[in-house]
């Protein structure tokens, strides 16, 4: 099993704010994040994609149709958006960096159909990321 | 197809901290042959940066597996705050007893981070510089 990882970077707004709670628990829930006006991180998505090398061409996908896919379903949707209007998949939810790593893994598994999807990373600072995988498949560096 | 979607929060926190490798256990000359100029009595620092991985459920009113609030004042606590600026040989217990690799600060992070309340802690992985790493995910190694 060989794994495939390719990092893309996005930038794009958000808020924090749930609807069923008052002003004052969403401020204390959220803190800064629930400025009305909003506010805007650089993203950075780590994709993983584990599979065997294809004896012909010696890859476990090409890498340009991953970049295509990377392309059409997270550049188009959400760089330079403000991901709790523009973006649908995340309506109703909190945009938080576990969200959007959940909605990266939905848009994405169905698509990729040689090797599997094995793990979005999303980094929202350089210090605080998501990880979303299938549960029996380990994390990334340490396989089961 | 693999079992359910698990899906963890990452944090990173730093602190700078000195210490000395040096074992009881070993002659003066061993020290020195096993552990190099990380033996030099007056001991030496590193920045250390620290990893945290912990998974949950994911709250539907919050978006969170934990909030990252509460975790950076439990990891505050726990960790940055007797680490930070500190010799670890002199002013952590654990390190009286046991040398302080960076293998053995993994493992003493993590002891003393598991008992976080709002999500399991997955691993700890330590960088002691840009170059050397070190992971523990308790005593399986695998969450």
């Amino acid at each position: 099993m060989v794994f495939l990882t390719r990092k893309i970077e996005f930038s794009a707004s958000h808020l924090y704010h749930n609807p069923a709670l008052s002003a004052e628990e969403n401020r204390r829930i959220f803190g800064k994040c629930n400025n009305p006006y909003g506010h805007g991180h650089n993203y950075t998505l780590e994709v993983t994609v584990a599979g065997e090398p294809d004896p012909v061409t010696g890859m476990v996908l090409d890498l340009k149709e991953l970049k295509d896919i990377l392309e059409r379903e997270v550049m188009h949707r959400m760089d330079h958006r403000f991901l709790n209007k523009e973006v649908p998949e995340l309506t109703g939810k909190i945009p938080t960096c576990e969200n959007i790593a959940r909605v990266i893994w939905d848009l994405l598994e169905p698509k990729i159909t040689q090797g599997r999807l094995h793990r979005v990373r999303l980094y929202e600072t350089p210090d605080l990321f998501a990880d979303c995988y299938r549960n029996g498949t380990g994390a990334f560096n340490r396989e089961g | 197809m693999a079992g359910a979607l698990k899906t963890e929060l990452g944090r990173r926190y730093r602190f700078a901290a000195s210490h000395r490798l040096h074992s009881d256990e070993l002659s003066e000359n061993e020290n020195w042959r096993v552990y190099g100029k990380c033996n030099n009595p007056f001991g030496h620092g590193h920045n250390y940066v620290v990893e945290l991985r912990v998974s949950g459920d994911v709250n539907p009113a919050t978006g969170m597996i934990a909030n990252l609030a509460d975790l950076d004042a439990f990891v505050k606590r726990e960790v940055l705050e007797p680490f930070d600026h500190k010799s670890l040989n002199e002013e952590v217990a654990a390190f009286r007893r046991i040398v302080p690799t960076t293998e053995n600060l993994c493992m003493e992070i993590y002891r003393r981070l598991k008992t976080f309340p709002h999500a399991k802690l997955e691993s700890v992985r330590i960088e002691e510089t840009g170059n050397n790493s070190f992971e523990y995910a308790g005593e399986r190694g695998q969450g």
